[in-house]
């Protein structure tokens, strides 16, 4: 460990603000990255599942005019 | 060896692939980056000359580092896409570039909290500065490009030649900003201060630098799914897939 | 096979169709002057007038404002002919396409470009520029604005398809504008203080080479993709 204390290692020798800004914002945007993609999975297939119910609707309708 | 990666242009082989790398990939990434984060944040000794603010360094190098390799294996991608016409390549294409964008822009992003401290300013017109800023014009040059077009398929080779016609250009806008920032580099800035650095801070940040590579890989591999699965909606095993995981 | 006619040939007759087709929508040749003119003359107002200022920064505005009247010309390169389909009788033909692109863009940097020269040592007057730096402004202008013309054509042709390329062309262009920006307004400023610019002119001529020989063939392969 390089720090004595816990409020040393968070005052990063007075450079807190620009250390942990850097890093906040580092990871803030990469789990944003990671989250958003992660959820583009579950996107496409509910989309793709609703058009399936969609054609599905499709055709029983005109079986039921015929 | 051709025909046996031939076998993976087909997206359902590609999909089962990518599933099983995606695990190895998300949890090497995840090991690398937390060993090398809190390793250069806690145990790495303070530089004598930038005091604390240089732990920094830990994000800002892996972080510029990867954003030109990353644009070189969308290019190599693009590339294989549009000669081969191989479309799994395109899709790696089109997953790689909003990734690329973010990693630029985290390099930037932590240039200038790095620069604030040392140089007393958040931005300087610096060649490497100003070659990154470019770059992340030209990955937001490819990302809506590919958007814009409505037919993927197009826009993948759209893209594709932007990106080969960027990489052609890089060399040349590297040189370019390195000789135009010599000619007017301010003199009270000095910024290539080339210290040999000690090992005890070496380790740390050549293991977020591998941490980060493979963070895009996993990333990738993420992205990559999901477009494989928009792309063959018609699919039965897609189909199947949808039905099983995608009831809204 | 018969070819119809040499690719010399066919290079002429759609260089002149294309000149033809201009003079007779002189607006197109005069809008881009225009607004080269108007941009450099807002410089002067917005920074201030004072002499020594203006002509410090005069090699830049001009060849910004060059940058930018090229590109907003470039938008129109490809758009009447993909409208009235006139473009994939092109794409159809037997000629090769690199050969018949690089005649468009031959015949809109005449258009456009060369006017943008013959004007700019009068917009120079006006932002004062220094004396010895009219000569490395004619020449990097000539050298440069054929490049400027080539690889904005590249973007326009992956755009030609875009209800709304408009903004996304600059977005794609200009970064690639950037070397010969940077290596234009360095020989004019090397220039000002009687200094050898042949380097930087050098190079420029380099890049022109190069995107002479590469760029036909680029913008090609984008129209096919845009045109699809």
């Amino acid at each position: 460990m390089q720090f004595d204390s816990i409020a040393d290692f968070f005052n990063m020798g007075g450079y807190a603000f620009y250390v942990w800004l850097a890093y906040g914002v580092t990871f803030s945007s990469l789990s944003i990255l990671i989250i958003v993609s992660a959820k583009r999975k579950k996107k496409v297939l509910t989309e793709i599942s609703k058009k399936m119910v969609r054609e599905e609707r499709l055709k029983n309708n005109r079986s039921n005019k015929s | 060896m051709w025909k046996w990666l031939h076998s993976y242009a087909d997206p359902e082989k590609a999909y089962n692939l990518s599933s099983k790398l995606l695990p190895w990939f998300s949890l090497l990434a995840l090991l690398f980056i937390s060993v090398g984060t809190i390793w250069g944040l806690m145990f790495a000794p303070t530089d004598y000359q930038q005091g604390d603010s240089y732990r920094i360094i830990f994000i800002h190098v892996p972080a510029a580092s990867m954003s030109m390799a990353a644009y070189m294996g969308m290019a190599t991608a693009a590339f294989i896409g549009l000669v081969w016409q191989i479309k799994a390549a395109d899709w790696v294409a089109a997953s790689i570039a909003p990734i690329g964008a973010v990693i630029t822009f985290i390099a930037l992003f932590t240039g200038a909290t790095w620069g604030k401290p040392m140089w007393g300013t958040w931005w300087v017109w610096d060649a490497r500065l100003t070659a990154e800023l470019v770059l992340l014009f030209l990955y937001l040059g490819v990302i809506s490009l590919y958007a814009s077009f409505e037919d993927k398929v197009l826009a993948a080779r759209a893209a594709g030649i932007l990106a080969i016609v960027g990489v052609i250009n890089i060399p040349i806008i590297k040189y370019s900003v390195d000789w135009w920032s010599s000619l007017h580099q301010p003199s009270t800035i000095k910024i290539t201060e080339k210290s040999s650095m000690s090992s005890e801070m070496l380790y740390p940040l050549l293991i977020n630098i591998v941490g980060f590579g493979l963070m895009i890989g996993a990333i990738t591999i993420v992205r990559f799914k999901s477009e494989i699965l928009a792309r063959n909606g018609m699919r039965p095993w897609v189909r199947a897939l949808a039905k099983q995981e995608g009831v809204s | 096979m018969q070819r119809g006619i040499s690719y010399t040939q066919s290079f002429f007759t759609l260089l002149q169709r294309d000149l033809r087709i201009a003079v007779r929508h002189r607006g197109d040749i005069f809008n881009p002057l225009l607004f080269f003119i108007m941009v450099v003359t807002l410089f002067p107002l917005g920074v201030g007038p004072e002499p020594q200022m203006l002509s410090r920064i005069a090699p830049g505005i001009i060849w910004v404002a060059a940058l930018l009247a090229s590109m907003l010309s470039l938008e129109r390169l490809f758009k009447a002919d993909f409208m009235d389909g006139s473009l994939e009788q092109m794409l159809l033909s037997p000629q090769p396409l690199p050969i018949l692109v690089l005649a468009k863009v031959i015949a809109h940097w005449l258009l456009t470009g060369v006017p943008l020269i013959l004007i700019a040592p009068l917009l120079a007057v006006l932002l004062n520029l220094e004396q010895n730096s009219y000569g490395a402004l004619m020449a990097t202008l000539a050298l440069g604005t054929p490049v400027l013309s080539l690889l904005g054509a590249i973007g326009v042709a992956l755009t030609v398809g875009l209800r709304k390329g408009g903004v996304l062309l600059s977005l794609l262009i200009l970064p690639l504008y950037i070397p010969v920006l940077i290596f234009a307004t360095s020989a004019i400023d090397a220039a000002g203080m009687n200094l050898n610019y042949g380097g930087q002119l050098a190079i420029i001529a380099a890049m022109l080479v190069g995107s002479l020989v590469l760029a036909p063939f680029a913008i090609g392969a984008s129209l096919r993709v845009s045109t699809n």
